[in-house]
C-alpha cells in the first residue's frame, strides 16, 4: 500500500510514527503539567536558594564596585613600587564620594580584613581629606599616615580587585592567600575551621556507628516478632519521631545535666560520688547521647523494610546444612542486610554532619558542629559569604560521600522500603 | 550392610504450640534406612510439624524422635546432619549456585579440591553443570529447585527432608520433578522424608506413605495399599476419587457383610466393622464398579445416569445409585459397549470384596 514512502500509514493516512507522537504529546503535557507544580516548587526552593548561595560565597563586587576608578587606573600598576599619581588621584575620588555618602565604613571593614591596620589609616585619611588641595594627591595622601608610603597597603587594594574570589573556601579550611598570592595556613592559634571540620566528621561517624549498633537488634525483632508486638514495637520507635525535635533535646537536657536523673542514678547506686558528678552535657557525650536517640528511626526504619523481606528459612536453610547459628547470620543473614545497612548509614550520616540544633543546645564548646559555626556568621558576624561558602563546602562533601559510596558499595543496592 | 528398619523413629510424639490444642497427637512411625516415605495430609494436618520437629527448628512437647538409634530432640539442627529443601528453595540469593552448594561443606571445613568435585558431581546429579556461577535469580523454578536438592545432599546427609518442594512449579514441571526425585534417590539410596498435600505426587514417589489427618497418621503403607486397602474413611475419601454409601450393617458372618442403606442393601468387606447394628460408610472406587458386568457379581444395582462427562481416554459418568446421586464410574474409551447417554438406566455390578465398609463418617 505504502511502497511509495516505505512508511506505514494508519487508516487515515497519516503516518503511524506522526501519529503516535501526537497521541504520545497529549500524555507528555498532561504529566509535564501533573509534575509542574513540584518541579517548579523545587527549583524555587532548592535550585534558586543554592545558586545564590553559591554566587554570595564567591562574590567580591562590594570592593569593587566602591572604588571603580582606582581600580581603572591600576590596571596598568604593577604592584612593585608605589603607584603612580594617577591612582592616587583615583582612589582619592573615590574615597571621597564614599565618605560623602558615609559608607566609607564597609571599605574600612572590608580591606581591613585584607590588611590589619588599614582601618585607622583610612579613618584618618576620612578626617584629612576636607582640607585636600588639587593636585598632587599622591603627596597629600602620604603625609596623612606613613603607611600610604608602604606598598604592602596598595597591593591589598589591587588585591580585591577582581569581582569573584574564593578566598572565603581557603578560610572554611584554615588558609589563606598572603601579601604574595601564595596559598598558606593561617597561624597555628587561628586554625579553628579545621577541628570543627574533623570533629564534624567523627560526631557524624560515631553517630552512625551507635544508631547501626542499636537499631540493627531492634529492626530484627520488628521484623521477626509476630504482628501483634512488631506494631507496638514501631510506635515505640517511631514515638520520638512525632515529637518536636526541640522537646527530645529540652528532654536530654534535663536528664544529663550535673543535677539530673541520669547524675542521680548514678549516685544513688554509689557509681559516682556526689560531689565528683561527671559532666555528661556541654561536650561531646551529650552531642552522642542526643544525637543517636533522635536520629535511631533513619537507621531503623530501612532496616526493618529490608529485613522484613529476607524469608525466615533462609536461615534455616543455613542451620540445616549444618552451620552454626553464629555461622549462618554472618554468611546468610548479615549479607542480605548491606541494602538496608547502607541506606541506613549513609541516612544517618548525612543527617548528621549538618545536625544543627542539638549540637547548639547540649553540645556546649566541645559539641558544636560546623553547622553551629554556619549559624554564626549567619546570625553574629553576618559574614553572609563566608557562611555560604562553607554550607556549600558541606555539600560537596555530602555529595562526596554519596559518590564514594555509590562507587564502593552502589546506590542501587540501597533499599529506603 | 543391613537396613533399619528404625533408622528415624517418632515414639510417642506430641506437639502443641500453645498449650491448648495438640497439633501433633501420640505420633510412631518408624522410617527405614533408604527409604522414601512421603507425609501425606491436607493442611493443618501436623505434617509439616512433624518435619520441623525432625529437622530441629521445633522441640516436640512430649516424646522423643531417634535418628539411628539416638535420642535428637537435643541436638541443635546444625548438628545433626539432616538436608532440607524448602517450599521456597531458600537458596541464598546473595550467592551463586556454586557457593549456595559449596556452603554446606565449607561450614564442614572440607578442602577447597574436595568442595569443588563434590560440588561438579551433585551438579551434574541434577544436570545443571554448566549453571555454577549463575546467581539463583537467573534460574527458572524448575532449576532453583534442582539446586535445592543438589544443596540438600551435596554433604551427604543421612536424611533429606522435603517440605513441599514441588509446590510453586507449574504441573508439566512438577511431575518430571518427581520423576527425577525419585531417580535420584534410587541412584543415591538416601532417606527421604517428603511432605506434600497432592496425592499424585505421594504415590508417584514414594515407598510408603503417612497419611496425616488431625494430627494422627490414619495409615501408613506403600502407595498401592494406601489406594486398595484404605483402613479408614478419611483415608479413602482422601486418596483417589471415591463412591461411598452411608448405612448400618445388618448381617455380618465369615468376611462379608450386609449394610443397609436408607434405600436398598448392599453386600461389603468389613473392614473396621465388628457387629450387627454399627453405623458404617461403604466406599467403592469408581474403576472397580462395572456397567453390565460379564461375569457374575454379588452387588448388582441399577442406575440412572445424570451426567456424561467426556475426558479423553475416559469417561465419568454420574449416577444416581441407591439414593446416591454423587456415583461416579470411569468408563475407559476402549469400551465398545454401551448405551452411555442421559437419562439411561444401566446396570452396575461390583464385588462385595471391593466394597469396604469403613468408620462411619
Amino acid at each position: 500500500m505504502s511502497s511509495e514512502t516505505g512508511k506505514i500509514l494508519t487508516t487515515d493516512g497519516i503516518p503511524l510514527e506522526e501519529s503516535l507522537k501526537q497521541a504520545e504529546k497529549k500524555n507528555k503535557i498532561k504529566a509535564l503539567l501533573l509534575v509542574a507544580p513540584l518541579l517548579l516548587f523545587l527549583i524555587i526552593t532548592y535550585m534558586i536558594p543554592i545558586g545564590d548561595m553559591f554566587s554570595r560565597s564567591i562574590d567580591d563586587k562590594m570592593v569593587t564596585n566602591m572604588l571603580p576608578k582606582t581600580y581603572k587606573a591600576m590596571e596598568n600598576w604593577d604592584g612593585k613600587e608605589l603607584p603612580p599619581e594617577e591612582v592616587f588621584e583615583a582612589f582619592y575620588l573615590d574615597y571621597k564620594i564614599l565618605v560623602k555618602n558615609k559608607t566609607a565604613g564597609k571599605l574600612q571593614t572590608q580591606l581591613n580584613y585584607e590588611k590589619n591596620g588599614f582601618k585607622s589609616v583610612l579613618k584618618k585619611l576620612a578626617r584629612k581629606q576636607k582640607k585636600f588641595e588639587e593636585g598632587n594627591y599622591k603627596e597629600q595622601i602620604m603625609k596623612v599616615h606613613k603607611r600610604w608610603r608602604n606598598v604592602e597597603y596598595w597591593r591589598a587594594i589591587k588585591r580585591r580587585a577582581p569581582s569573584y574570589t574564593y578566598s572565603k573556601y581557603l578560610k572554611g579550611i584554615d588558609m589563606y592567600s598572603n601579601e604574595d598570592g601564595k596559598i598558606v595556613q593561617v597561624s597555628e592559634d587561628r586554625r579553628i575551621h579545621r577541628i570543627l571540620w574533623i570533629r564534624t566528621v567523627e560526631v557524624a561517624f560515631f553517630v552512625t556507628l551507635f544508631c547501626f549498633l542499636m537499631a540493627y537488634p531492634i529492626a530484627h525483632l520488628l521484623a521477626t516478632l509476630p504482628m501483634k508486638y512488631s506494631n507496638l514495637l514501631m510506635i515505640c520507635v517511631l514515638l520520638p519521631f512525632w515529637t518536636s525535635l526541640l522537646v527530645r533535646t529540652a528532654s536530654w537536657m534535663i536528664l544529663l545535666q550535673q543535677q539530673g536523673i541520669v547524675n542521680d542514678f548514678f549516685v544513688w547506686t554509689g557509681l559516682v560520688a556526689d560531689d565528683n558528678r561527671p559532666e555528661m552535657m556541654y561536650n561531646k557525650t551529650g552531642t552522642y547521647v542526643a544525637m543517636t536517640q533522635i536520629l535511631l528511626p533513619f537507621m531503623v526504619l530501612p532496616l526493618y523494610s529490608v529485613m522484613k523481606t529476607i524469608s525466615p528459612s533462609l536461615m534455616r536453610a543455613g542451620k540445616s546444612l549444618g552451620a552454626t547459628p553464629a555461622v549462618a547470620f554472618f554468611k546468610v543473614y548479615f549479607p542480605l542486610t548491606i541494602p538496608g545497612i547502607g541506606a541506613g548509614c549513609l541516612l544517618v550520616f548525612i543527617l548528621a554532619i549538618g545536625y544543627y540544633i542539638t549540637p547548639a543546645l547540649v553540645g556546649g564548646a566541645s559539641g558544636t558542629l560546623i553547622s553551629n559555626q554556619i549559624a554564626y556568621h549567619m546570625k553574629s558576624t553576618l559574614d553572609w559569604s563566608f557562611a555560604s561558602a562553607m554550607g556549600l563546602m558541606l555539600l560537596t562533601g555530602v555529595l562526596a560521600i554519596y559518590w564514594i559510596y555509590n562507587k564502593l558499595v552502589g546506590v542501587d543496592n540501597i533499599k529506603l522500603g | 550392610m543391613s537396613k533399619k528398619a528404625d533408622f528415624v523413629k517418632f515414639d510417642k510424639v506430641d506437639k502443641s504450640y500453645d498449650g491448648k490444642v495438640l497439633v501433633v497427637k501420640d505420633l510412631n512411625l518408624d522410617i527405614e534406612e533408604g527409604e522414601f516415605v512421603t507425609m501425606l495430609g491436607p493442611s493443618g494436618s501436623g505434617k509439616t510439624t512433624c518435619l520441623m520437629m525432625l529437622a530441629g527448628f521445633e522441640t516436640p512437647t512430649n516424646g522423643e524422635i531417634f535418628l539411628d538409634n539416638n535420642p535428637i530432640s537435643n541436638i541443635p539442627p546444625h548438628k545433626r546432619g539432616i538436608g532440607m529443601v524448602f517450599q521456597n528453595y531458600a537458596l541464598f540469593p546473595h550467592m551463586t549456585v556454586f557457593e549456595n552448594l559449596a556452603f554446606p561443606l565449607k561450614v564442614r571445613k572440607m578442602s577447597q579440591e574436595d568442595i569443588e568435585k563434590k560440588v561438579d558431581k551433585a551438579l551434574s546429579m541434577v544436570s545443571l553443570g554448566g549453571f555454577a556461577n549463575r546467581m539463583p535469580g537467573q534460574l527458572s523454578g524448575g532449576q532453583q529447585q534442582r539446586v535445592a536438592v543438589a544443596r540438600a545432599l551435596v554433604f551427604d546427609p543421612a536424611v533429606v527432608l522435603m517440605d513441599e518442594p514441588l509446590g510453586a512449579l507449574d504441573k508439566n514441571l512438577r511431575e518430571s520433578m518427581q520423576y527425577e526425585i525419585k531417580h535420584i534417590h534410587e541412584s543415591i539410596g538416601v532417606t527421604v522424608v517428603y511432605v506434600t498435600h497432592d496425592q499424585g505426587e505421594a504415590l508417584t514417589m514414594s515407598n510408603r506413605i503417612a497419611v496425616f489427618n488431625d494430627g494422627k497418621v490414619q495409615q501408613l503403607s506403600s502407595p498401592d495399599k494406601l489406594y486398595e486397602e484404605p483402613v479408614n474413611s478419611f483415608v479413602a475419601e482422601f486418596i483417589g476419587e471415591n463412591n461411598t454409601f452411608g448405612g448400618e450393617v445388618s448381617e455380618i458372618s465369615n468376611g462379608t457383610c450386609k449394610v443397609k442403606l436408607e434405600k436398598g442393601e448392599i453386600i461389603a468387606n468389613p473392614i473396621s466393622v465388628k457387629s450387627v447394628g454399627e453405623k458404617t460408610t461403604v466406599s467403592i472406587r469408581p474403576e472397580r464398579a462395572l456397567i453390565n458386568p460379564k461375569d457374575k457379581m454379588d452387588n448388582n444395582q441399577k442406575g440412572k445416569i445424570e451426567e456424561v462427562i467426556y475426558h479423553g481416554d475416559h469417561t465419568r459418568v454420574r449416577l444416581n445409585l441407591l439414593g446416591n446421586s454423587e456415583f461416579i464410574l470411569k468408563v475407559p474409551n476402549s469400551s465398545q459397549n454401551l448405551d452411555i447417554k442421559l437419562g439411561n438406566e444401566i446396570n452396575i455390578g461390583w464385588n462385595s470384596h471391593d466394597a469396604r465398609a469403613l468408620d462411619p463418617k
